[in-house]
């Protein structure tokens, strides 16, 4: 009796899904990756993967102990953080570089923002810029078995073709995490599975990418597959632009997002100045997302229109 | 203190334009690439601040009330013109450094600032001065904030390289980003110490563009919203 008297307040059914539940997840979503980015590339990626890492883990407990904060670290969105940005490192890059942007990406993009939830770009991706304006040299100089090589996307730009199979395996040049799309749709499938994302934001933004690129690109079928599995774009769509924090929260502020995030990367890349544009999109697409949060916002039962 | 050595104080340390009035914030932010560039900028302002602020203080009661800043803005833009041409001629390297920001000195709200708050309302000798005093404090931050984002930016000070060799620069700095960062962490620190600041609301009154007297003030939207503001203050009590 006692308990069906019992008065509360909404939400009534709770689910047992957790922070840490859902960062965890994204991880285990990201190993396979990682790991073909190590075996691939060697031993050095494998470096450059645990100390940005520990970046980001040990920045953020600093900066919370020295602001008398509760430390978050347990929740393990510095850990994405780090994985993330190192899995957009090339392979050969001195540590100093990725330990820089880790700093960054977790003490000026996130915690002086407010922390976890707060932070009105995707930290990773915004380090990861700050690190290509600043040493664009470095950033953009890819190894592969110890010779220095040209992307496909590079290869592309200069009128060359590309070879599929070698860009779904991920036999190319590139940063440690893109290479292998097959590694990358893996995990995507686990994180759709697990429900920790759902196919609107990758799935609209791959979509207008390829549409885009083969309206303008040269109505050439080949090319427009190869720029999709090329490059970022699958790891950007799945891992990066699907964010919590800064993507639009209801459906058809995903959907239009996802839509401007395909146009956006598809001008970059056709004719933006570096063959890729993936990060840039996405972190000019973060910064819109409070507009599309406004102008797709669901009215109220009850309400009257605007 | 005598009036003059007190305006010189008064605009470099006590009521700094770039550092705690928080005047003047788009040269401040975009032509402070080097320590150079900096001097140049602060100091060719520092010469219009001056010749305004004697040439309107000198005008003050003949130009009329409601007139008074398209008049301001005709003494100051003349002067610009002035200051442009010269350093066209003289100082070509510096000409090309600062662009379309010394034009834009006209529109630099510390000039006009000071010509409504201060030289309008006080004789032309300690309108120079204060002219003199406001122009240094912007010469010494901009220099301050060229220093600092040269340094980061690409190793060096005034052109010498003072970083070590294994110093790789971080480009960031010397672009636009980078005067973000370096003048929003300068304005934590001021928040931080609780040094004067606009942005911790101790910036001294009086010197803020309208003269900070909102009881007086009318027509102006900031007065009517502090009406507004002291009404509904009111209504609440």
């Amino acid at each position: 009796m006692e308990k069906m008297l019992h008065v509360s307040s909404s939400p009534h059914v709770r689910d047992g899904v957790t922070t840490p539940v859902l960062m965890y997840d994204v991880i285990i979503a990201m190993l396979p990756a990682a790991a073909f980015g190590v075996y691939h590339f060697g031993f050095h990626a494998l470096l450059v993967l645990l100390v940005t890492t520990a970046a980001c883990v040990l920045s953020e407990y600093i900066y919370e102990r020295l602001m008398g904060k509760p430390v978050t670290i347990k929740d393990g969105s510095a850990v994405i953080t780090g994985m993330i940005l190192a899995l957009n490192m090339p392979p050969e890059i001195p540590l100093w570089i990725p330990v820089l942007g880790g700093v960054f990406a977790i003490i000026v993009v996130k915690q002086l923002y407010g922390g976890l939830g707060q932070n009105f770009m995707n930290p990773a991706l915004a380090a990861r810029c700050f690190l290509l304006i600043s040493f664009a040299g470095r950033m953009s100089s890819f190894t592969l078995d110890g010779v220095t090589a040209a992307t496909p996307l590079a290869l592309m730009r200069s009128g060359e073709g590309a070879d599929l199979t070698a860009l779904f395996l991920g036999t190319i040049p590139g940063t440690i995490g893109e290479v292998s799309k097959l590694a990358l749709l893996i995990g995507a499938a686990y994180l759709l599975i697990r429900r920790v994302i759902t196919i609107r934001i990758p799935g609209t933004y791959i979509l207008t990418f390829a549409v885009f690129m083969f309206l303008f690109g040269g109505m050439d079928l080949s090319y427009t597959l190869a720029q999709v599995l090329a490059g970022g774009l699958i790891f950007g769509a799945f891992f990066m632009a699907t964010d919590y924090v800064t993507s639009p929260i209801t459906a058809k502020g995903q959907i239009l997002y996802g839509v401007f995030l395909g146009i956006l990367t598809g001008v970059f890349r056709l004719w933006g100045g570096s063959p890729e544009g993936v990060s840039y999109a996405i972190i000019l697409g973060n910064v819109v997302v409070p507009l599309i949060e406004k102008v797709t916002y669901p009215k109220a039962f009850g309400k009257e229109g605007k | 203190m005598n009036k003059c050595t007190e305006r010189l104080y008064n605009g470099i340390i006590k009521e700094n334009p770039t550092f705690v009035l928080m005047l003047g914030m788009c040269p401040t932010l975009a032509v402070t690439t080097s320590a150079v560039n900096g001097v140049g900028m602060g100091l060719s302002t520092t010469v219009v601040l001056m010749m305004s602020n004697l040439l309107i203080s000198a005008l003050r009661n003949i130009i009329p009330d409601r007139v008074r800043i398209p008049a301001f803005i005709v003494v100051v833009a003349s002067l610009v013109t002035v200051v442009q041409l010269l350093i066209q001629a003289y100082i070509p390297f510096l000409y090309d450094a600062l662009g379309i920001y010394i034009p834009l000195i006209v529109v630099n709200c510390i000039i006009l600032g000071r010509a409504e708050a201060y030289a309008s309302k006080n004789g032309p000798a300690e309108s120079a001065f204060d002219g003199i005093g406001m122009g240094l404090g912007f010469t010494i931050a901009l220099t301050c904030i060229g220093a600092v984002r040269e340094l980061l930016g690409s190793g060096a000070v005034f052109g010498f390289r003072v970083m070590p060799e294994a110093y790789e620069p971080i480009t960031i700095f010397v672009m636009a980003p980078g005067a973000f960062f370096v003048l929003s962490i300068l304005t934590a620190l001021q928040n931080r110490f609780k040094a004067p600041s606009a942005t911790n609301g101790s910036a001294p009154k009086s010197s803020l563009a309208c003269g900070g007297d909102c009881s007086h003030c009318s027509g102006s939207i900031c007065a009517d919203n502090r009406r507004r503001l002291e009404a509904a203050a009111d209504k609440k009590e």
